[in-house]
Parts: C-alpha cells; sequence; structure tokens
C-alpha cells in the first residue's frame, strides 16, 4: 500500500523517540506529504501558538509515492507553523533524504517541544536517537554534513541540517538536505533551530514493500516516464537549460520585477539567464553552469551545479568556494539578480553557495536586500547601518557582503534576517515591502501577469509561485495559453492550479511533471501503489480539500479577508508597469477577489461555508 | 526595413552569426510575415512554440497574417517551461 504505516514522533523536550501506528483514515483523506502532515499539524497544534515556541511542532513528512520507481519520486515537505508569516508554512524538498526516511520505514517525523540542548536525530531503519549536537552547533549546513558523514563513515547517510542563520534566528532559515537541496520557504529552518535540533540523519535499507499492485505500478510507471522522456519540456528544456530558461521569457512579455518590483524589466536579464549560464566567461573561459543534476529518481534532472571563476572577487582566497555545487534556479536568480538589479552571474551565484551553505531562503533574502537597497538610495538607511558598504542598486559588492551578514547574523546581517516586511516596517516604510502575508513574491510580476497576482493574494503561505503556477497557462501555454494580462477568467484558472499543485503536494511526486502529465497520468501510478481507489477526480477533490483545510488553520491563526491582497505598488495607478506590453496596468487583484471567494464556496470574508466543508469532509 | 530577431534556448542555433546575447538585427523586405521570418531561419514551425512580438505572445493561427514593421522584435522559444 505504498504507506510504511509509521509515525517517528520525537519530543525535544523528554529527549525520547517512539513509533506510532499512521492514520490510515487521514491517508485516504489527505494522501501525504503537505496535505497528511498539515492535517496532523491542525489536530496537533493551536494555529495560535508561537512558531517559535515549544507549543509549535514541526513535520517532515514523504508521500506515499516518495522512494518508489515512480519518475521524481523523492520529495518530502516540511509543515509547521512559520515565523515568517504566522500561517501554515509547506516547504518541499528533492535531494534524498526523502526517499531515505522512506526506505527506513517512517511515513513521517512529528518533532514537538524544545531540547534543553543541541541535539540532532539519527535514524538508521527502526533505530532511532537523539544525539548531542554541541561540537556542531554554530557551524554550518556543510560544516555539519561533512561531520556527520564523517562521524559515521557512511557515504550514503542523507542529511537534512540547518546553519548558522537559523541559529541567528534568520526569520526565512531553510532546512537544506544533501548539500544543496532546500525546504527553502517560510523560515521552516527557523523553527527547526528554536527546537534545538541541528539536524536529521538517515540511513534506510528497507526499500518500499507493500506495493498494491507491484506489475501494474512498474507498467503505469514506465508508462509515463516515457512521457516524460518525449515531452519537450521535461526532456529536453529543462535539463539543458533548468527553470533559469524562464528569465529571458519572463523579461521579453515585461514581467520580469525589478529594482524591488519598481521596474517590470531588467537590462542586464540575459547576463544572468540559463542560456549565460552555457556561455564560456571572458575571465576563465569556461561557463557557470558545470553540469545538470537529478533528485531521487528523477528523469526530468533540472538542477543546476555551478562553478565560480576562481579569480571572481566574491572567492578570491576562497577555496572552499572554487568546486562546483548547487546553482541558480530561476527564482534565486531573479531574487538575487534583476530585483537588485545585479546582473554579475558569479556573484549571484556566490550568494547562491551561502544561502545554501548556511541555508535560508534566496528569494526572501534577494527581496530583502532589494527593498534595502531601495530604502538606502532614500537615504533612509545610510552607511551607519550598512558599516560603510554602499548598498545601491546594482552592487554585486553589497549582495556578496549581506549574503555573508545574514549567513551568520553579523552586523546590518541582522536587519537583513527579518525579511522585508520587518525591515522596512523597521524603518518607517512598510510600503516598500514586496509581500504577502509577511512572505516575499518570486519571479513574476502581477501587473504583467493577472492571475499570478491572484494566487500570490490567495496563497495559504503567502506569496509563492508553486502555490498555483498558472504561469504555465498565463505564459508558456500549458496546458492552454491564455492572456496575461486580463483579469476574466483567472480566478477559475488560479482555483485548478490551487487544488491540482495540493494535491501533487501530497503524493511524494515532483511538481514538475505537470509540465507533461496530468492528473489522469498522476493517478493510475497512486491507484497502482496504494490501498484504496484513486482517480483523478479523487485527488482534484482532495487537493481542493488541502487547500481548505490549510485555509482553516490561517484563519484560526487570525488571517483575515485584508491579508488576501498585494501591496499598493502593484495595484494602484501610481505603480503601474512603466515598460513593455503591460506598460499602465496594475493588478486587479481586488476586482478578482469576490469571484475567486465565490469559484471556492467561502463567504465574502473568504470563510469557507459549511456547505464547502461538508462537501469536501472537513 | 530592420527587426531585432531573438532566439532562446535550442533555436539559438538558428541567429546569423553576427548575433549577440540571443539578438541579432535582420533586413527583411516589406510585407514579411512572422511565418515567413521562422521559414527563412529554417527553424521548424512546431519547434517556434512560443512567439513573442514586441512582448506579446502571437499563436499560431495569427502567424501568417501578423506582418512585421521596422522596429520590431520578434523572440522565438521551443516548448518551455520553468518555475
Amino acid at each position: 500500500m505504498s504507506w510504511t504505516g509509521k509515525i517517528l514522533r520525537v519530543n525535544l523536550t523528554e529527549g525520547t523517540v517512539a513509533a506510532e501506528p499512521l492514520n490510515m483514515q487521514w491517508a485516504q483523506q489527505y494522501l501525504g506529504q503537505r496535505g497528511l502532515a498539515s492535517k496532523y499539524l491542525l489536530e496537533e497544534t493551536d494555529p495560535k501558538c508561537d512558531p517559535l515556541g515549544p507549543d509549535n511542532k514541526m513535520i517532515m513528512a514523504t508521500g506515499p509515492l516518495t522512494g518508489t520507481m515512480a519518475a521524481t519520486g523523492g520529495r518530502y515537505s516540511v509543515v509547521t507553523k512559520s515565523p515568517l508569516t504566522n500561517c501554515i508554512a509547506c516547504s518541499n524538498s528533492g535531494g534524498f533524504i526523502g526517499a531515505e526516511m522512506k526506505h527506513a520505514g517512517w511515513d513521517m517525523i512529528i518533532f514537538e517541544g524544545c531540547s534543553p540542548t543541541p541535539v540532532y536525530l539519527y535514524i538508521e531503519n527502526d533505530q532511532a536517537e537523539l544525539v548531542d549536537a554541541s561540537e556542531i552547533w554554530g557551524t554550518s549546513v556543510w560544516h555539519t554534513d561533512e561531520w556527520l558523514h564523517n562521524k559515521y563513515q557512511d557515504p550514503l547517510l542523507r542529511i537534512s541540517a540547518v546553519g548558522r542563520s537559523a541559529e541567528s534566528g534568520c526569520l526565512y532559515a531553510a532546512i537544506i538536505n544533501d548539500l544543496h537541496r532546500a525546504a527553502g520557504r517560510s523560515g521552516v529552518g527557523t523553527v527547526m533551530a528554536s527546537k534545538n535540533l541541528k539536524a536529521v540523519a538517515v540511513r534506510g535499507t528497507l526499500g518500499v514493500g507493500n506495493i498494491k499492485q507491484p506489475e501494474r505500478f512498474m507498467q503505469v510507471v514506465n508508462e509515463n516516464k516515457a512521457i516524460l522522456a518525449a515531452n519537450p519540456v521535461t526532456g529536453q528544456g529543462l535539463p539543458a537549460y533548468g527553470t533559469q530558461v524562464l528569465m529571458n521569457v519572463i523579461n521579453e512579455i515585461g514581467a520580469l520585477p525589478a529594482k524591488n518590483m519598481q521596474e517590470v524589466q531588467f537590462d542586464g536579464a540575459h547576463d544572468i539567464s540559463g542560456e549565460a549560464m552555457h556561455e564560456p566567461r571572458k575571465s576563465d573561459g569556461k561557463p557557470n553552469l558545470t553540469t545538470n543534476a537529478a533528485c531521487f529518481g528523477c528523469t526530468i534532472a533540472c538542477g543546476r551545479i555551478s562553478t565560480i571563476a576562481q579569480g571572481h572577487f566574491t572567492v578570491e582566497n576562497k577555496a572552499k568556494y572554487w568546486g562546483n555545487s548547487g546553482g541558480l534556479e530561476y527564482e534565486a536568480a531573479w531574487a538575487l539578480g534583476a530585483d537588485t538589479e545585479i546582473n554579475d552571474l558569479d556573484a549571484l551565484t556566490y550568494a547562491n553557495f551561502l544561502c545554501n551553505e548556511d541555508g535560508y531562503d534566496p528569494i526572501t533574502f534577494g527581496s530583502t536586500v532589494a527593498a534595502a537597497m531601495e530604502l538606502y538610495e532614500m537615504g533612509v538607511i545610510t552607511d551607519a547601518q550598512t558599516g560603510g558598504v554602499a548598498f545601491n542598486f546594482g552592487s554585486a559588492e553589497a549582495l556578496a557582503k549581506a549574503a555573508e551578514w545574514v549567513a551568520t547574523g553579523e552586523g546590518f546581517g541582522k536587519d537583513l534576517a527579518l525579511g522585508s516586511k520587518r525591515l522596512c516596517e523597521k524603518y518607517g516604510h512598510p510600503e516598500l515591502s514586496m509581500t504577502v502575508k509577511g512572505q516575499e513574491f518570486p519571479a513574476y510580476d502581477p501587473r504583467g501577469i493577472q492571475g499570478i497576482g491572484l494566487n500570490y493574494a490567495t496563497s495559504n503561505r503567502g506569496a509563492c509561485h508553486v502555490r498555483g503556477y498558472t504561469i504555465a497557462s498565463e505564459v508558456l501555454g500549458v496546458p492552454v495559453k491564455t492572456d496575461p494580462l486580463v483579469s476574466e477568467g483567472k480566478p477559475d484558472l488560479v482555483k485548478a492550479f490551487q487544488d491540482a499543485t495540493a494535491a501533487v503536494d501530497s503524493s511524494g511526486l515532483c511538481l514538475f511533471t505537470t509540465f507533461a502529465w496530468d492528473m489522469t497520468n498522476i493517478a493510475p501510478q497512486i491507484d497502482a501503489a496504494c490501498e484504496g481507489e484513486w482517480t483523478a477526480e479523487k485527488l482534484v477533490e482532495l487537493g481542493e480539500r488541502v487547500w481548505n483545510m490549510e485555509r482553516q488553520y490561517n484563519m484560526q491563526a487570525g488571517i483575515t479577508r485584508a491579508d488576501d491582497t498585494l501591496p499598493e505598488r502593484l495595484k494602484s495607478e501610481e505603480g503601474a508597469a512603466r515598460t513593455g506590453p503591460a506598460k499602465g496596468k496594475f493588478s486587479e487583484v481586488e476586482k478578482m477577489l469576490p469571484e475567486y471567494y465565490e469559484k471556492r464556496g467561502w463567504n465574502e470574508d473568504g470563510a469557507p461555508t459549511d456547505e464547502t466543508l461538508n462537501r469536501l469532509g472537513l | 526595413m530592420k527587426i531585432t530577431l531573438k532566439c532562446f534556448a535550442f533555436l539559438a542555433r538558428h541567429l546569423p552569426a553576427h548575433a549577440k546575447k540571443n539578438a541579432a538585427e535582420v533586413e527583411l523586405q516589406e510585407g514579411t510575415s512572422v511565418n515567413n521570418v521562422i521559414d527563412m531561419f529554417q527553424i521548424d514551425r512546431e519547434d517556434a512554440y512560443l512567439v513573442i512580438l514586441n512582448g506579446v505572445f502571437v499563436c499560431s493561427e495569427d502567424r501568417d497574417s501578423t506582418l512585421l514593421k521596422e522596429g520590431d522584435t520578434l523572440a522565438l522559444w521551443p516548448e518551455v517551461a520553468g518555475g
């Protein structure tokens, strides 16, 4: 039945670990990973709790297809209450540790309480123990990874860890696994560090047994792998260019937010694009991109592995950054580059390396740097705060310094570690924070792409593209092309993407499969693996159930209709786009929102009606 | 008339030799359509999936009837996605 049927419950306050059965009734309603872990969080915690207090819990969860032979079946999610947004957080990561957790025999790990001293969790199949982490507390993710591998002398040990940014209270700290994959958004790493939990190290050798129909499972998995291989996006485009192929596309259509979202196009976009990553550098004749990379079981391999030129100012006399490591994905390149107007590809790569080394979200980090640059150019932030570093837009030196400060929580890094909402409030200009519910936007401008703005405004974890990636339709024509500049029809589109995504995020599969697959491709794989009957329709309904449950959590946490909106800059004539096809346009989010609520079966205050809750079994 | 032709990802190899940063200025005759340009640079029409003229998508049905004019920017991609 693909689930292992086992949860590991770790009480950090008491220092105990215990196995317990998975609630299989809930598994039928919420599947796994995002959905099932969110159900546990809602049932076991008070949504009003302090996200960094012992009453908050943190759940690492796999999906039923995690660790199987299904293509991309390596995903796991971290679900908790976010210190950045005070909403429910769910951060999804690839790499290998999700599959390893499953192979060790665990569907999920629930962390509760707070350890009195730093510890890490070591798991070897059904054996689990909390171990003193005082020797690695205060060190980076990369150091922690190396230290644990050395200690256990096992190269196949899989490790998730937090770095110094999380320990020093950065509100957007990530949990990094396998050196450069990340449960990146919403500060899940900050929660982990608040519990004095440094790392989770897992070795599993049990595999995934009890597939419901093994022969059929292998058949449908192979059929769908062939579809991924034949599709131009998942078979060619993503392996060759990664998500970074979008940089030039989004700039060309005038929807690339730049200069803290003052502009919608960036002259230097090509210099930091997927195409540029392939081009030989003038300095050493080598390209930034070294190779692509795949997560567990992935037949797409969109990951970027990059190398910085040894003579580049960021890595002079710093040999540890001369090797190859996790390179730029599109969202990171946008936040670190376009939003700060920095066109130095190797400088962005250096900042990205540091985001991985010490575990913090490059989207929120880059956007916060951009907000600080705007405040600096206004004279609100001065050299007194930055320690004499000129913090202008376009300064690669400022970005590199900022990344070093946030990594360790030093100097101006303390302000930058707040995220842009709290930083801009602190300096008296809350209107300059480009956030929803306290979380920064990703790389698509709501003035030039109307549907994504509605998705940002209503996303359950604050501004986020992978809660309802309408870009697929509005820009890329997948599955059908819609006009990005119009708001008509977008509430339906947003709801459809949000619900489908919630289902995929609960399965153990990667969202990127949906560039080639739809629910009719995913349902048979789950149906062949899992107990119960799984159809495309059931999965869509499950996704809608998960979305509404997350909404319930957020409303109990205090979120209201007033939080479902965008910054004034993006929805007013004064902030209208100044160039490109969206020139003169602003987001029509307020016009779309009532229709979106109606399509969702929510009342005018944004609360699910009793009829909706009953229909979804909530 | 002159336009700017941009070809990205796998289509970059169709650009003329003088192209820089995936873009080249090209000379066209009056009355040249989007599809004429795609054919002229030996790009398979099916490979020109994302066709953006001055920032706006041109659907496949309109690529014969859409004529280029002086100063236009025509950008072409194969089917791509990210996120």
